[in-house]
């Protein structure tokens, strides 16, 4: 007998695990009987989740967190069991700003440090000209990318509420909003920045392992009460996830991995541009400049598929920090649990991703080393927001 | 309304006909002060001109996570905005989120003032969807008796058929392959193209 199962995901490359999985059989195997739904906005999907139209999802890490600590939202408690991607995503700034940063840049264009004290430099120009503040544009209030750019800015002395607009942009008009004046700079993931590249629209200016070394990205999402209900079933998913990241992660396979995403169902965008993100090769300019990285794109290689509970830790921080919820040691530890290596080892024993080098390691750039045990002492080390 | 001020409410959404048919439907229910953004570009500078108690909009748009935003605290809302979920009532949320629409309010709006409004909605997005369907279905039947008329044509030239000779030849293959005789035709079309 098989299990019907409705998953939904967003059209992004990190949906990989899931695609493959249903696309090649292996959840098939598994005896799961996958309906994969396309959806357009993180609000849907969560939601969905969350009512239980869908039994799993490909959701932003952050939302599984914010959705089971009740933020902004209906409290819905969620399980991720699975890693569906780490890293992955980019900063693209308009052609006009890409100049105005490289004409203040002093070191290293690749140096996340230097791009961000140039930046400031740019915002106190601008500000002492009396021009509009610049734009950036991230995917969702609860986003890595929304964390991603203000840790970056405000490293480099930029305060992300008060010196920059930040807004929401759903990432299939980032490359438009960019082309036409409307956004400066945004954080998206695969493919979105290389779209824009290819336009002309913008220049990539840092992928987002420039910033953080490790980054959990996607989670595979089922609620906690649905996960209670089917541990079999969720065992089974989890296994053909993992066996599906395994195949992306040969790089013999990228082309046919390429191939199945670039159906219309799927993320609907040319083989080519998926298989420069899962190259971990992009065009960075509108010149044809390429850039390389290992680290760029992580999907089911090495230590990328196990949760790491230090991870959701960081993000919750994040949440913190940007004032989006109180500091509490309960709403913590909820956090933490969202990440689950227990589910994850139950599904593949012994059989799955080593855990990371060192727990916490999400290398960041700047600041202090994250310590999840001391969370108000890592955020009293941050100048920005200035405390009032 | 009575004594309470109808509340303001902005719908968002690309489809004019639904967001027509939806306005509509307020409107009689005595809702005044009904106000249609179609257009996504500078969504929330118009949302936040506007000012509106609740807002609308389609789950197939792509900007509804432009709304998410609202509920962050900053200085360009002058009033906070929730999603308006009732955990209660886990029904009604169900049933918006079938019929294809999601409602915002702003925060402190009493649950009774915002009840009948979303289920308005909710009958008018079904009221849609069935419509659309209907359109959707009329169309396809006419597109299928443009293709069985061209490949009907075709038989009779080819064959030296009459025309009520040709309908019964595809009526029997059809039949015979267990088939729609829409997809008989579509094949004959196919492969005349096919041997031109």
């Amino acid at each position: 007998m098989t299990t019907p199962l409705h998953i939904g995901f967003i059209p992004l490359v990190d949906a990989a695990a899931l695609i493959v999985a249903a696309d090649k059989g292996f959840t098939a195997a598994e005896g799961l009987d996958v309906t994969l739904v396309r959806e357009v906005s993180w609000s849907n999907v969560r939601d969905k989740l969350n009512i239980g139209l869908f039994d799993a999802a490909h959701l932003l890490a952050p939302v599984a967190i914010a959705s089971s600590l009740g933020i902004g939202h209906v409290k819905v408690p969620i399980a991720a069991p699975f890693s569906l991607g780490i890293n992955g995503n980019a900063i693209t700034v308009s052609p006009t700003l890409h100049a105005a940063i490289m004409a203040e840049l002093e070191g290293d264009r690749f140096d996340p440090m230097a791009t961000a004290l140039a930046l400031a430099r740019v915002v106190a120009a601008r500000r002492k000209h009396g021009a509009e503040p610049l734009t950036f544009a991230m995917t969702f209030p609860f986003s890595t990318h929304n964390y991603q750019l203000r840790f970056w800015m405000a490293a480099g002395g930029v305060d992300p509420d008060e010196d920059v607009r930040l807004v929401v942009l759903p990432p299939p008009f980032m490359a438009d909003s960019l082309a036409n004046g409307q956004v400066d700079a945004f954080c998206v993931g695969a493919p979105w920045n290389s779209i824009a590249v290819d336009r002309g629209a913008g220049h990539i200016l840092h992928f987002v392992s420039d910033i953080l070394v490790h980054a959990a990205e996607k989670v595979l999402a089922v609620r906690q009460s649905w996960a209670d209900r089917h541990p079999q079933v969720l065992n089974g998913l989890v296994r053909a996830v993992a066996r599906a990241a395994d195949f992306i992660a040969q790089p013999e396979n990228r082309a046919e991995v390429a191939q199945l995403l670039a159906h219309p169902d799927r993320v609907g965008v040319d083989a080519e541009i998926v298989q420069r993100t899962l190259d971990g090769r992009l065009r960075i300019s509108p010149d044809g400049t390429m850039r390389e990285s290992s680290r760029y794109l992580l999907l089911g290689k090495k230590q990328a598929t196990r949760p790491d509970p230090a991870q959701a830790a960081w993000l919750y921080a994040q949440m913190v920090r940007w004032r989006q919820t109180p500091y509490s040691a309960a709403a913590l530890e909820t956090a933490t649990a969202v990440f689950r290596p227990d589910l994850y080892e139950a599904a593949l024993g012994g059989g799955g991703g080593a855990a990371v080098e060192a727990s916490g390691a999400v290398g960041a750039f700047a600041g202090p080393a994250f310590d999840p045990a001391n969370i108000a002492g890592y955020l009293a080390d941050f100048d920005i927001p200035r405390r009032v | 309304m009575t004594a309470e001020q109808s509340p303001k409410i902005v719908i968002v959404d690309e489809s004019p006909i639904r967001a027509a048919i939806l306005r509509e439907g307020l409107e009689e229910a005595g809702y005044t002060g009904v106000v249609h953004l179609s257009e996504m570009q500078s969504l929330l500078a118009r949302i936040y001109a506007l000012d509106p108690d609740i807002i609308l909009i389609d789950l197939e748009n792509p900007s509804r996570d432009i709304l998410e935003q609202m509920f962050q605290v900053s200085r360009a809302v002058r009033r906070p905005i929730a999603m308006f979920v009732d955990q209660s009532d886990a029904a009604s949320i169900q049933a918006s989120v079938d019929a294809g629409v999601s409602a915002y309010i702003v925060d402190g709006l009493k649950k009774e003032r915002i009840k009948p409004i979303l289920d308005l909605c909710v009958s008018r997005f079904n009221a849609f969807a069935k419509l659309q369907d209907e359109l959707d279905r009329t169309k396809s039947a006419l597109e299928e008796r443009k293709v069985i008329d061209r490949a009907k044509g075709i038989l009779m030239k080819v064959k030296g058929l009459t025309e009520e000779e040709a309908y019964v030849l595809m009526r029997s293959t059809a039949m015979r392959e267990k088939k729609k005789i829409g997809e008989i035709a579509q094949s004959i079309l196919t492969a005349s193209e096919l041997l031109k």
